[in-house]
């Protein structure tokens, strides 16, 4: 019977998990919305370049991508440490790094959703909100912001499944400390290395399940209310 | 006041257009698909900007390439109304009406939602969104956004053209309203002649990128250029007449022109109603004496004004019969009649021909009496065709 209950340590690195998601996806949801505006709408030189390094830890390994992490916000690295000593924020080894290392490795799949959606609004809808007195900004956020909703809707669930998700990049750059930095996937590897960790691994393996597909059915629901309303 | 004189290379394309309007009133920027009108107006609005040229609309200028002046769009106070109505699909009529009203600070509206819903008739509208209202619904409802940033000139984008004849009658009579609603100018870009004859009192014509003449409707309708645009197989005469007697016993409506009474089909119109008539050249004959028996019932004593050679067999002939009036006849007729300028003559036309495109007719279709034929003369492919020749 006691099988079917978490441990403690099993709720700690779920809630854990759900805390770095949750901030992985809040803190890349504004600079997310703001880079697939630029790469939908702006012509620049060297788009084609910051299209590739948004998508680059889609195709690197993640222990790069994390290694690379501890050497550029680790203590010691350029801005890693500058942060430390101007603003008194550290990544190193902690929570936060974790939902950095989270936040990096899904913003890809947040742009493209977002960049998708945003290609598929009528400008001519910008150019009548213009005519009628608002401003670029407010533009913005009046029109062009509530029409993509859909898209960023679907770039939030997909980024913060991602998140959920994280392994590498994040056991690389800051560890696997147990309350700190050990979520659900990490905690999840810990247990199948040690002896007798099965029935805890089997329960954390299907929390992982029903929690993405919680995920994917919420979004779907969200998504086709969104649709309705602008179907009148 | 209104001077435009704007030019701008789109591709191979080039515009230029400079023209001026009256301070009210409907001024329509006239002329085939493809002639740039929609180029000139998005320059006016700020949406596109101009290689050159200045744009005043009153005592304000908008742009002005040589000190580099050039607003943005939404600091030129100007009402646009598109093609395809663009109203904000995720707003309700009411959301759509109030965005741009409440952009626009207190002590500069000149009118309020409560009027401009009464004036275009949507109050049942107001809490549905774009998705759940027909064509002229959408139209009328982005009038109203236009009309509540209190703009001082509206530009309207051929806002019938995506409507069927059923709903384009919806909508024109309230675009008809407007200018006496509102002391503002309007421009209204269309490639139709109804339209034209049904709400405009200026007209600027267009042709290939160029606006090629601007004035009052009457003078360009009956100038060359004019018929060169629409095509000289479709060249026609208009005239302002007044409804005067409905004469049920013969079957005929009578219009009091200027000088001259036209006799055309029964109307339905009210008597007293003012409605413009266009003629086509074609349909005009001339005779040298009143024929005695004939089934044409207007014969009208005319002057001859001016003939002009059009091509190998045809001239046409402009009449003054208290207007002018335009008569295309071959070069063999001419000779045998010996048509000069001065010679006084018998214009002929059979009350069919007499086209009422005036304002009560579509908006009202209980007014048609010629309908089909009207429909057939003037479809738009076929005007089309013949001003791209």
């Amino acid at each position: 019977m006691g099988a079917f209950f978490l441990t403690a340590l099993e709720v700690e690195s779920l809630r854990l998990s759900l805390w770095v998601s949750g901030w992985a996806v809040v803190a890349s949801l504004p600079a997310g919305i703001a880079v697939a505006w630029v790469l939908a709408r702006l012509r620049f030189p060297g788009k084609v370049l910051l299209d590739g390094l948004v998508h680059l830890p889609l195709v690197l390994p993640p222990v790069v991508t994390g290694y690379t992490l501890l050497v550029i916000m680790g203590k010691n690295g350029i801005l890693g440490s500058l942060l430390q000593k101007t603003i008194g924020l550290s990544f190193s080894f902690n929570w936060k790094g974790a939902a950095l290392a989270s936040a990096i490795m899904a913003f890809p799949l947040l742009v493209r959703a977002v960049r998708l959606s945003i290609e598929t609004v009528d400008q001519g809808l910008e150019a009548a909100a213009r005519t009628l007195g608002a401003r670029p900004l407010r533009v913005f956020f009046t029109v062009t912001l509530p029409l993509i909703m859909p898209g960023v809707l679907a770039g939030v669930i997909l980024c913060f499944a991602r998140s959920l998700g994280e392994f590498g990049a994040t056991i690389t750059f800051v560890s696997n400390i147990p309350g700190e930095t050990r979520t659900l996937p990490l905690a999840l590897y810990t247990l199948t290395q040690v002896p007798g960790g099965e029935a805890s691994a089997l329960r954390l393996c299907i929390i992982s399940v029903l929690l993405a597909l919680m995920a994917l059915v919420g979004s779907e629901l969200m998504a086709r209310r969104l649709h309705q309303r602008l179907k009148g | 006041m209104l001077d435009i004189q704007v030019a701008r290379r789109q591709g191979n394309f080039q515009v230029d257009a400079a023209f001026q309007t009256r301070n009210t009133g409907i001024t329509a920027l006239f002329g085939p698909s493809g002639a740039g009108k929609t180029s000139v107006i998005n320059m006016v609005a700020g949406l596109s900007r101009p290689d050159r040229g200045r744009i005043v609309v009153g005592d304000r200028v908008l742009f002005d390439s040589d000190p580099g002046i050039n607003r943005p769009p939404e600091k030129r106070s100007i009402g646009y109304i598109f093609q395809d109505g663009r109203l904000f699909p995720h707003l309700t009529a009411r959301g759509n009406l109030t965005f741009g009203m409440k952009l626009t600070p207190r002590s500069q509206r000149f009118i309020g939602l409560d009027q401009v819903v009464g004036l275009l008739g949507i109050e049942h509208l107001l809490d549905r969104r774009p998705a759940r209202l027909s064509g002229g619904e959408k139209q009328r409802v982005a009038i109203g956004r236009a009309l509540l940033t209190s703009p001082r000139l509206l530009l309207m984008d051929e806002p019938l053209a995506s409507l069927d004849l059923a709903l384009k009658s919806e909508v024109i009579p309230f675009i008809g309203k407007l200018p006496t609603a509102l002391s503002i100018p309007i421009i209204y870009v269309t490639h139709s002649i109804e339209e034209v004859l049904h709400l405009a009192d200026d007209m600027v014509l267009m042709h290939c990128g160029k606006s090629v003449a601007a004035g009052e409707m009457p003078e360009i309708i009956h100038s060359p250029k004019f018929q060169e645009v629409i095509g000289r197989q479709e060249a026609f005469s208009m005239a302002s007449m007044v409804v005067k007697i409905h004469d049920q016993s013969v079957g005929l409506t009578l219009l009091q022109g200027p000088v001259v009474c036209l006799k055309v089909p029964l109307m339905k119109c009210a008597v007293g109603e003012a409605i413009r008539v266009r003629i086509r050249a074609r349909d005009v004959a001339i005779a040298l004496e009143p024929p005695s028996k004939t089934s044409v019932q207007n014969i009208l004593e005319a002057t001859i004004e001016k003939v002009n050679l059009l091509d190998s067999s045809l001239v046409d002939v402009v009449l003054n019969v208290g207007f002018p009036l335009l008569a295309q006849v071959t070069i063999k007729a001419k000779n045998d009649l010996k048509l000069t300028v001065g010679q006084k003559v018998f214009a002929l036309i059979k009350s069919m021909s007499i086209l009422a495109d005036g304002m009560n007719d579509i908006s009202n279709p209980s007014c048609n009496f010629s309908c089909s034929s009207r429909i057939r003369a003037t479809s738009p492919a076929g005007r089309r065709t013949n001003a791209s020749v």
